[in-house]
């Protein structure tokens, strides 16, 4: 019986406590520790629901390489990057620090989510 | 009898405590190893199990099917900050046909344009005449080419017979942009 229940432990206790970033998470920590707030995470999912691709990467000019932009909190009150849409009109303002400052301590710039490879996710 | 009671009631019980962690393959915001689980955003952020699981369903990466979700209207993107016409659609298609044992690759530049504008990718990316931009796997596992997007946001790179997904077409057959 114990046998059989560390068994079924081994096997539930992955699918109960799976950490996993979602799919196309980057993560952003250019300035953002140095300057003592948390890093930000930039949820591809949630983004792509409201708009396509295009906007960001072409409209906004964001490079597609995590970290090659060089974002930083004046540019984004100047209206550009994030702050485009982050200006308490198309999106909330960018006065809501903790809703994009909300990554653990330590995490590096980079794509995160599920299937690693020696490129993105690397990144 | 009573013992078997016991271990029908502690596997039902064990199953209730694995399937807690929200519904689907979607990870809460606080147990995701990123966000932290103590900021005062946590309670604020949308749960990526509620924007996804309403979509059509895939079998990997956000487990969500983009492409279906654009076209059959489940979500509707805008293509625009600014105030402009719905953009151009291209449906041609590329076969490309040096792909060792594998089966052909379809590129479809209808799904690509849904998303993306032309500029985004050439000719930074892939020079427009068909043929000139030696793409190949290794590279694209390091992220150029195929692998900025795909790997990272797009599909992942373990999807291959998405990509690799003609196993035989006559050359005459083969679309090219005009």
């Amino acid at each position: 019986m114990i046998r059989r229940c560390i068994l079924l432990l081994a096997i539930c206790a992955p699918a109960a406590t799976p950490v996993r970033a979602e799919y196309g998470d980057v993560v952003i920590n250019g300035y953002s520790e140095k300057a003592g707030v948390r890093p930000v995470i930039f949820p591809h999912w949630f983004h792509r629901i409201r708009f396509q691709c295009r906007v960001c990467h072409q409209e906004l000019g964001i490079q597609m390489r995590a970290g090659s932009n060089e974002i930083d909190m004046a540019k984004i009150s100047d209206g550009r990057f994030c702050g485009a849409c982050h200006n308490g009109e198309v999106a909330w303002s960018a006065e809501n620090c903790d809703l994009c400052h909300s990554a653990r301590a330590g995490l590096k710039t980079g794509v995160r989510g599920g299937h690693k490879t020696l490129g993105p996710g690397e990144y | 009898m009573a013992r078997l009671q016991r271990r029908f009631v502690f596997v039902a019980l064990l199953c209730a405590a694995c399937s807690v962690r929200g519904a689907g393959p979607w990870q809460d915001l606080a147990d995701d190893g990123l966000h932290d689980p103590a900021g005062p955003g946590i309670g604020v952020l949308q749960q990526p199990g509620e924007a996804l699981s309403v979509l059509p369903q895939d079998g990997a990466g956000n487990h969500v099917h983009w492409v279906k979700a654009l076209r059959d209207g489940f979500i509707t993107p805008r293509h625009a900050l600014a105030d402009e016409p719905p953009p151009a659609i291209d449906t041609t298609e590329i076969i490309m046909r040096d792909t060792s044992t594998l089966p052909f690759v379809r590129f479809p530049h209808r799904a690509h344009t849904e998303w993306l504008d032309c500029t985004i990718c050439h000719d930074r990316l892939f020079e427009r005449k068909v043929g000139t931009t030696p793409i190949n796997m290794g590279a694209i596992l390091q992220g150029k080419y195929c692998g900025v997007c795909h790997g990272a946001v797009a599909f992942p790179l373990t999807e291959c017979n998405r990509c690799h997904s003609v196993r035989d077409v006559p050359v005459a057959k083969a679309a090219a942009p005009p």
